[in-house]
């Protein structure tokens, strides 16, 4: 093995990426249909994985325990109070997303209130805030649809060239986070509270409030994903966010977050992501039904871990 | 000195020396360059109670460890119940009827009391085993601590630590199919409170007329001196006296411990620099006498180990103000997953900022000018920590510590595992920054690292028992405090 080739097996997101190209591939080869058009589908769909996957992923960085499961009840109360403040009309974009993001980041400040003032453990804290949260949707939703700004709706769906436009707001965000994460202050004192809280603090850096903006952080990214989600299909439901709960805990692990905490890979958050998406596309394709799927979209992701895992560890 | 523990009587009869339940000759047990036992004779008698005491690192604990199979000694030769040759492994040490109770409290606190007794009673099997079990237990509870009030089916961890205390120590007494023939009781009466201390040692008198031997190590003089039969005295790995327990007194016993050395303290500190320094800190630990720090100077924190300095320290600690050197590394220090860079400029990330951002060039630079001053053994800073030795991963905590701004350093006996040559260039390195108007606390268990402090506080119980000033630090002063 080339020593190139020995450093790209050693990278925790190669794998994910790996994985995501054979399953295009197969996916490709078997439908005979365009390599190029599931590429896209995937750009599209693996959007808004990735999104709440990079606040998942901080997340569950910060050590072992750490999780957000109030992520699709954020989606679900951002993308409501955005359309609601947009009303349809593209005077009220802005307004509207500083309002969902605001949510956002009021939710991500209730968990960490949960968490670490009540010292409810993390899954337990943030599934009951969901509960909470996804009522207060309800409450304000009233059960009607309310459409997109015209001009919000085009930028969620307008894919020139194939390259879905929100697919890059995705990728501003992940380089965002990746240099955040590497290159300051911030970033390096959630991956020392992920390896040792104790030391942490003993090495003087801010354990307590950095760890409240990261639960922040994680509901701000899940108020972006709502606002792009609810525009993207053309109106906030409220069951919109229900398959972001397993799918950013499975984009962090498969991308080769480190569930023990203290190393994240933002990278592997993108491989996951399409590879997530192409999977399911795949055995669609392929001709199987729902319960199936759902079988073997579980034993993938499980063989995937273990590769993986036991590549890492040797 | 010869370290000899024989006794008068074996010395006389040939009879007696057949009863020397543990006969050690000229054991020694060394790790990598360091030896912990330095040639050991000791005998312990069926019958007797043994007292062992010294200062910690004398070599205690490895003889105990000898003794119940975890260790096996480098050289020499080991006899015990008559059968030559070492303890192979633990299982060998409880066939041969040797029973210990650990200063780190070893029961299970999920299980409960009754529980907890069947582990270390395999032949408690079979229909009511719990039963019995319980009833084994509130014997030997019963025995020992009379009105106890401990219920075997009362889960460990809602026991108070006097009372897991208790359970630990009457299960060592407790006997199905091996009856116990030396009981190594290694600081028993740490958790205990004075009456029930005391009911233990009337037990130990109880016990060894009835044949049994017991090994009593503790750092409380007086009961060694009241219960035992025969005290040895252990230094720097030897066993440095050995007699009856009626010559002693607790000034014999402390000048025994102390080797007989009497090293001035280095009291190298410009009287200059101290006059007019301000005064940085003062803290009161437990509500005993007030620890006070002047602007430069090192002050040392004294006493055994274990009686609340790493606790007075952590809770000293203030991030803006401090930098703290680990002594448990795994615990209080490294970050396993981090470069050696990286862990050292975690101390110091303000001045690595440009615009915001951390300049990686800066940090490398700082991680190679520290390789070099604390002469890390390296070939690359981007190494991962844990690639390193302990001693040089210690050396890079330090390098942490001093390489942030902070005006206060909290050392926490950082020096385990480093090599001599490191410690003399840490010490010219400590002196120099003090010198330059920083501020060092200095816990440790050394004596010859509290030589080099201005000052030092002896700790008893988290409480401080002596401040010692320049011209009073001797090993005796300190051990006089901590006992």
């Amino acid at each position: 093995m080339s020593a190139r080739l020995r450093w790209l097996v050693r990278q925790p997101w190669s794998w994910s990426f790996a994985a995501a190209i054979v399953v295009w591939l197969v996916a490709a080869v078997a439908a005979g249909q365009g390599a190029g058009g599931a590429l896209t589908a995937a750009l599209a769909f693996g959007t808004f994985y990735v999104i709440v996957g990079l606040g998942q992923m901080v997340v569950v960085t910060l050590g072992p325990g750490n999780v957000d499961l109030s992520i699709p009840s954020t989606i679900a109360l951002a993308g409501v109070i955005g359309m609601k403040v947009m009303d349809g009309s593209n005077g009220g974009i802005v307004p509207g997303i500083l309002a969902a993001l605001a949510a956002g980041a009021a939710v991500g400040l209730a968990n960490a209130g949960l968490v670490f003032l009540l010292r409810i453990p993390p899954i337990v804290a943030t599934l009951s805030a969901s509960f909470i949260v996804q009522s207060i949707a309800i409450e304000i939703g009233g059960g009607l649809l309310v459409k997109p700004p015209p001009a919000l709706a085009w930028f969620a769906t307008a894919a020139p060239l194939g390259l879905p436009l929100a697919a890059l707001v995705a990728l501003a965000l992940s380089l965002l986070v990746s240099l955040v994460l590497a290159r300051t202050i911030f970033g390096r004192t959630v991956s020392a509270i992920g390896q040792n809280r104790r030391a942490a603090r003993l090495a003087g850096l801010q354990v307590n409030l950095v760890a409240v903006a990261t639960y922040a952080l994680s509901g701000v990214l899940s108020a972006v994903c709502g606002v792009l989600l609810a525009s993207f299909s053309g109106g906030a439901s409220l069951d919109m966010g229900v398959e972001y709960l397993l799918s950013s805990i499975a984009v962090v692990v498969i991308g080769g977050t480190s569930v023990n905490g203290g190393r994240a890979s933002p990278a592997g958050v993108w491989g996951a992501a399409l590879f997530l998406f192409l999977l399911v596309s795949m055995l669609n394709t392929l001709g199987f039904g729902a319960g199936t799927r759902m079988v073997l979209t579980g034993l993938v992701i499980i063989g995937v871990i273990t590769a993986a895992g036991g590549e890492r560890a040797a | 000195m010869p370290s000899s523990c024989v006794p008068l009587a074996t010395e006389s009869s040939h009879a007696d020396r057949a009863h020397s339940l543990v006969r050690f000759t000229e054991i020694a047990k060394s790790f990598g360059p360091v030896r912990a036992l330095d040639g050991v004779d000791l005998t312990i008698e069926a019958g007797e109670c043994l007292g062992l005491v010294g200062h910690n690192g004398a070599g205690k604990s490895t003889l105990i460890n000898l003794l119940t199979g975890a260790l096996a000694p480098t050289s020499g030769s080991m006899e015990v119940a008559g059968a030559p040759g070492s303890v192979h492994d633990p299982r060998a040490a409880r066939a041969l009827g040797i029973r210990c109770v650990f200063q780190e409290l070893s029961l299970c606190p999920n299980l409960t009391v009754a529980e907890n007794t069947r582990l270390v009673h395999p032949g408690l099997r079979g229909w009511n085993w719990s039963r019995r079990a319980a009833s084994l237990i509130e014997a030997a509870l019963d025995t020992v601590f009379p009105g106890h009030r401990i219920r075997a089916g009362a889960t460990v961890a809602s026991l108070s630590l006097t009372e897991r205390q208790m359970v630990e120590i009457a299960r060592a007494f407790t006997t199905t199919d091996i009856a116990p023939r030396l009981v190594i009781l290694d600081e028993p009466t740490s958790s205990l409170d004075a009456s029930t201390a005391s009911q233990l040692l009337a037990h130990i008198g109880r016990v060894t007329q009835r044949g049994c031997s017991v090994l009593l190590v503790t750092h409380m003089l007086h009961e060694v001196l009241e219960s035992a039969d025969r005290i040895a005295v252990m230094s720097d790995g030897r066993v440095v006296g050995c007699d009856p327990a009626g010559v002693h007194d607790r000034d014999s016993l402390v000048a025994l411990m102390s080797g007989g050395t009497h090293r001035a303290s280095v009291a190298r500190l410009a009287a200059d620099r101290r006059t007019g320094s301000s005064q940085v800190l003062r803290a009161t630990p437990k509500g005993g006498e007030p620890l006070v720090a002047n602007q430069g100077e090192v002050i040392g924190l004294g006493g055994l180990a274990g009686h609340g300095q790493t606790e007075f320290l952590v809770d000293l600690f203030s991030a803006r103000t401090m930098a703290m050197v680990a002594g448990d590394r795994k615990r209080d220090g490294v970050f396993p997953l981090w470069s050696i860079g990286e862990n050292i400029s975690v101390g110091a990330y303000r001045k690595h900022l440009r615009h915001g951002l951390l300049n990686l060039a800066s940090e490398e630079a700082s991680a190679e000018e520290w390789r070099g001053r604390m002469k890390i053994r390296a070939p690359d800073m981007g190494n991962p920590i844990l690639s390193l030795s302990g001693g040089n991963q210690q050396k890079a905590l330090f390098a942490r510590a001093l390489d942030s701004d902070a005006g206060i350093i909290l050392m926490d006996d950082p020096m385990r595992g480093v090599d001599v040559q490191t410690k003399q260039d840490v010490y010219a390195m400590i002196r120099a920054q003090a010198a330059a108007g920083r501020t060092f606390l200095w816990y440790t268990t050394e004596m010859d690292e509290l030589y080099e402090c201005d000052r030092v506080y002896v700790f008893r119980e988290g409480r401080i028992m002596a401040a010692l000033g320049p011209d009073e630090i001797t090993e005796e002063r300190v051990l006089q405090a901590s006992f």
